[in-house]
């Protein structure tokens, strides 16, 4: 390894990892949001995501862009196509929850057969796109549901300014000023509001919570609500990003938004974004020296590492109160 | 041991008591299976110990005759029957016995289980092709490395609690599969192909044939389930339960909580590369793309839906899992899709599996029993919400 | 709880269980009277509902559209397509292709598609002495088991990955090199012999890896553009290489790309866009009877489309091919499956849609031929034999 090619790919490498880091970490708020009040790994939280660029791809077709979009338009594009992601991916996961986990919470089911069942719905979901979605609704050819499906370009690339040898385009400088508008709301949302007061109660003790006038299955639903919206954003963004997505798109990035919220520190809502942030950028600090087919090796290497030294993440579950 | 029956059955009669408008189909239906099946428990339970050899042979005499194609047509009838019954049923199965006990006994999560499986295959892949050991000494030999693998993931990671377990063991399977992927000297993403089969036994012959090696691994899981029940019964098995059930309690109480889920570990390992080899053996090729983290959570499935913890019920949910797609190739690229839809319904009307332990099914309605209550004690509030919303309208 | 509601459960499952086995027994029914004396069963095996289906589909339709034909003209002797689905995966190729032999009696097999499950399916076809056409797989060590039923009509990867690399000196006058494949073993056979064949032409070759199914290549386009490549190879699917493109034009990298079979697809210029995927270089051993091609194939792909309607796709060629060479053998006379392996070994050279076809003993073609496409404008364009073409 000649020193000078680490320096020529380290500034290049931690702008993209920023960028897809940001998407890490928006998805990573959606696990974390549902741990730190079920103690459930939302397995089928993929799917939320996976759901939400394809709400967003279909608002692009409505609109059939002919050119890419710059200033004002280019803003309310993007709000509009958030609105509307937003609100599926919302729904989505609300629905998710009614059907996939409230019938075992009724019965006071275990969170092994809360997982089995969220496997089925991670499973269910992505086949439901490829074989009925993905060619009815964006008329692609029967066989076709499990192909890319590409969509159109809606930021064009002008690098904005550099740093050093690194170039920031205008489409990386929107996804991480975006993800962090959001994160930032919702932890406004969650610490100063009132229903934010009801999640944050349930997630400390849920029966005192019940007795305070709490209603349960009301925060739950507005949790999943929360973190499905925050999905369909990184939805939002990965589409404008990388302008193609596909049924099994949630796959590989879910699971590298739970390594990144359990890495920020499960049920904190900042620790996902450090999480998310910290995973994108080591991935690719350490595809520079090792080759990117080590990226997952890599970040979970440091997730191990990380938790033998602070087994709760890297700033703790603090959504509730700590569990030991 | 009649309390434990009882007091989960009291239960229910209670709820169904005092929700008298949970008249819907579900409710019905799952009460309808629930009572069934414990009207068979208790069958079960209060028969002779004659009786239940008896029962015992007959499976095994079941599961001899299973290759006839008397019952392959009806089981099977889009693809080979005996085939179908090495792999994936009877790899599945196996593999479900050994991750039953890290879940099942010990209340583990673990979700890289398939990283055993890649270690046994890639065992046997590796030694017989490049210094051509035989089959039988490397089955040994790659049952204890598997074994090593799992003590040495372990080591370090059953410190931690539960779910950051769980997201630590699938990154180990993760790593197992990339690292395979990435070395060249065990055939990196081309795998390895010509796999010798293992040699004559008793004169039969080991070629392509699935009968003979449907019943070596028909030996192997009889040979596992003598092993679990034993080790279940054990002093082994009552640290694994006391742990499940409040392993702060269980430390408390002087069981060295570590040292016996580290020694879960290494068995289901054990296990797991068990199936790996014997996989390795018959297929003649395999690749990384065998192992991926898909067939983890397949497997775990398997042993939720059967009923964790207990053997009769993990076989069920092994057996059901890798046959149902199989049987149902007529609805083609739809059969996943059902596949899905199927877990989802089954853990919503029967979320303790198909056929639960008693002893588990009771932790389970207690909230106890490793992994918890969905929700901790919310799944509870909620529960307690109901029957005061119930008992207001009375 | 009373036994009433028990034995009304059990009902409802012994009623289902009912149902379910009536489907069942209908549907094998049907397939088992289908067959009849002067009819041989030939099946087809591939990925016929998995992920990368839509590359093995089309090969399936050119069989099916040979076989109609073929019947239609109301031969003494019929041809009987099966199909055996084996979503790319070798374990479950294995029971599938068991029970072709053994219980379908199949006389010969169009498939496996791929080199894994070719791997792990065509020792049973050489133990059940059942003769096989590939009509995609491509992977080299396939030729080297000493089977003897076993046959391709395409040139494997050996062939393909240095045709290309050798066009690509040819044409382009390079001096540096960026090899790219995933972790997938058609991906890296055939970047590794792009690889050893620019290496061995003098250019200097710097490599990088990537994941299946990843969607952010920010790593390794920063590597490709510190390394200022004159061309860029990348061995692998168009689900990773369209986007892989898009990503390398978006960061400035102007190096001509070039890929092998597996993104020789219009899905690689949907998915990298008109504008990336423009002047890309894709080959491919296979025939795609496209755009500017006339004559024979220009027939055969209107054929197609009024069957399908659909443009023909990658292996459509290969796979009419295959099904021809099967029915001439049964217009010879041949209806075993050893008799129609001898066919196959003998037979004069067939002047196939695809290439002329003759196979060597082991099994191989004889014509190695490498074709180049390119993308233009948003579409696939054919530009002629790699050793041709300008």
């Amino acid at each position: 390894m000649v020193w000078n090619d680490v320096v020529a790919q380290f500034g290049p490498s931690t702008i993209g990892g920023l960028a897809f880091g940001s998407i890490y970490a928006l998805i990573a708020l959606g696990y974390t949001m549902v741990y730190g009040v079920l103690r459930l790994i939302n397995f089928a939280h993929s799917e939320i995501f996976m759901i939400g660029t394809f709400a967003a791809l279909f608002v692009l077709n409505l609109v059939d862009l002919s050119a890419p979009l710059s200033g004002l338009a280019l803003v309310g594009m993007l709000l509009l196509l958030i609105v509307v992601a937003m609100a599926v991916s919302g729904g989505a996961a609300v629905l998710l929850e009614q059907v996939a986990y409230r019938p075992l919470r009724r019965h006071g089911a275990s969170r092994l057969a809360a997982l089995i069942s969220a496997i089925g719905a991670s499973i269910f979901l992505q086949e439901l796109f490829a074989l009925i979605v993905i060619p009815d609704v964006f008329h692609r050819p029967q066989q076709g549901g499990r192909l890319p499906v590409p969509g159109p370009r809606l930021v064009n690339r002008d690098v904005l300014f550099s740093i050093g040898n690194a170039n920031v385009r205008t489409d990386q400088l929107i996804v991480i000023v975006a993800a962090l508008i959001m994160m930032v709301l919702l932890n406004q949302l969650v610490n100063r509001s009132r229903i934010g007061r009801g999640i944050r109660a349930t997630a400390q003790d849920p029966e005192a919570a019940v007795l305070m006038g709490v209603s349960i299955d009301g925060i739950v639903r507005l949790t999943f609500l929360l973190g499905g919206a925050m999905a369909g954003v990184a939805g939002v963004l990965y589409l404008m990003e990388f302008e193609v997505t596909n049924y099994f798109v949630g796959f590989a990035l879910g699971i590298k938004a739970f390594t990144s919220a359990v890495l920020g520190g499960i049920g904190n809502l900042r620790g996902a974004l450090l999480g998310g942030i910290l995973l994108g950028l080591i991935e690719n600090w350490g595809a520079i020296f090792f080759g990117s087919q080590w990226k997952d090796v890599i970040a979970f290497i440091v997730l191990v590492v990380v938790l033998l030294f602070r087994p709760t993440g890297i700033l703790g579950e603090s959504l509730q109160k700590a569990r030991a | 041991m009649g309390g434990i029956d009882e007091k989960p059955r009291g239960d229910t009669a209670v709820t169904d008591r005092v929700n008298p408008r949970v008249g819907n189909l579900a409710a019905r239906v799952r009460r309808s299976v629930s009572d069934a099946s414990d009207v068979l428990w208790r069958r079960w339970e209060q028969a002779a110990r004659w009786q239940r050899w008896l029962v015992y042979l007959m499976l095994i005499g079941l599961a001899i005759v299973a290759p006839s194609p008397v019952i392959g047509s009806f089981m099977s009838p889009f693809t080979d029957w005996p085939s179908l019954l090495f792999n994936p049923i009877g790899v599945y199965v196996l593999l479900a016995l050994g991750l039953n006990v890290v879940v099942g006994y010990a209340g583990l999560l673990d979700l890289g289980y398939v990283a055993f499986f890649a270690i046994g295959a890639y065992t046997l892949a590796y030694f017989s092709t490049t210094y051509g050991w035989l089959f039988w000494p490397t089955l040994v030999v790659g049952v204890t490395l598997a074994a090593v693998s799992g003590v040495i993931l372990g080591a370090p990671t059953l410190r931690l609690r539960g779910d950051y377990l769980a997201i630590v063991t699938l990154g180990f399977g993760e790593i197992v599969r990339i690292t395979a992927v990435n070395t060249d000297e065990i055939g990196g993403a081309r795998g390895i192909t010509n796999i010798p089969h293992p040699p004559n036994l008793f004169g039969v012959q080991f070629l392509l044939d699935p009968l003979p090696y449907y019943y070596i691994i028909l030996s192997l899981i009889i040979l596992v389930i003598i092993f679990s029940i034993r080790l279940e019964r054990s002093r082994v098995g009552r640290a694994w339960a006391a742990i499940r059930e409040d392993e702060d309690a269980a430390e408390l109480m002087g069981v060295p909580t570590f040292r016996f889920k580290l020694l879960a570990f290494a068995t289901g390992a054990l296990v797991g590369g068990m199936a790996g080899v014997v996989f390795a053996g018959k297929v003649i090729f395999i690749e990384p793309n065998n192992f991926p983290f898909i067939l983890s959570a397949t497997i775990l499935a398997a042993v939720v839906l059967g009923g964790s913890g207990n053997i009769p019920g993990v076989i069920l949910g092994a057996f059901l899992i890798a046959w149902l797609p199989e049987r149902f190739r007529g609805l083609a690229e739809y059969r996943i899709l059902f596949f899905g839809a199927v877990l989802v319904a089954v853990m919503a009307l029967r979320p303790e599996g198909l056929l639960p332990s008693r002893r588990r099914r009771a932790e389970l309605r207690e909230g106890s029993g490793g992994m918890g209550r969905l929700g901790g004690e919310v799944g509870c509030a909620s529960a307690s919400s109901e029957v005061i919303s119930a008992e207001a309208r009375q | 709880m009373s036994r009433k509601r028990t034995l009304a459960a059990a009902a409802v499952l012994l009623t289902g269980g009912l149902v379910l086995s009536a489907c069942g027994g209908g549907g094998t029914t049907g397939s088992e009277a289908a067959g009849g004396a002067n009819t041989v069963k030939i099946g087809f095996a591939g990925d016929l509902t998995g992920k990368n289906s839509g590359i093995v589909i089309p090969g399936r339709n050119g069989a099916r559209l040979a076989i109609d034909e073929y019947d239609a003209t109301n031969p003494p002797v019929k041809v009987e397509l099966t199909e055996y689905d084996t979503q790319g995966d070798a374990s479950q190729a294995v029971p599938v292709l068991t029970k072709a032999v053994t219980e379908d009696k199949i006389a010969g097999l169009i498939g496996p598609a791929f080199s894994g499950e070719s791997k792990a399916a065509d020792p049973i076809l050489e133990q059940a002495k059942v003769p096989n056409i590939s009509q995609s797989a491509t992977n080299p060590g396939l030729a080297t088991h000493g089977w003897k039923y076993w046959h391709r009509i395409v040139a494997n990867d050996n062939d393909q990955g240095p045709a290309v690399a050798d066009y690509l000196i040819r044409t382009r006058n390079a001096k540096t090199a960026f090899v790219i494949n995933d972790d997938q073993e058609y991906s890296v056979g055939i970047a590794d012999a792009a690889a050893k064949e620019f290496a061995a032409k003098g250019v200097q070759v710097s490599r990088d890896k990537v994941v299946k199914g990843a969607s952010d290549f920010s790593s390794t386009v920063t590597k490709v553009k510190a390394a200022k490549p004159d061309l860029i190879f990348y061995g692998g699917y168009a689900a990773e290489s369209g986007p892989l493109t898009k990503q390398l034009r978006d960061s400035g990298v102007t190096a001509t790309f070039a890929s092998g079979d597996g993104s020789t697809d219009q899905t690689y210029i949907d998915a990298a866009g008109a504008s990336a995927a423009e002047g890309a270089i894709l080959s491919c051993p296979c025939v795609i009877p496209i755009g500017a091609q006339t004559g024979r194939l220009k027939e055969l792909a209107d054929k197609y489309k009024a069957k399908f309607g659909s443009d023909p796709e990658i292996y459509f060629s290969e796979g009419y091919d295959a099904a021809t060479l099967f029915i001439n053998a049964v217009k010879a006379g041949n209806t075993t499956p050893e008799k129609i392996n001898d066919y196959l070994a003998s037979a004069p050279p067939l002047d196939g849609y695809s290439k002329t076809i003759k196979f060597k003993p082991n099994g191989e073609v004889e014509a190695t031929d490498v074709f180049i496409y390119t993308s233009k404008a948003g579409k696939l364009a054919y530009l002629g034999k790699s050793t041709d073409v300008k």
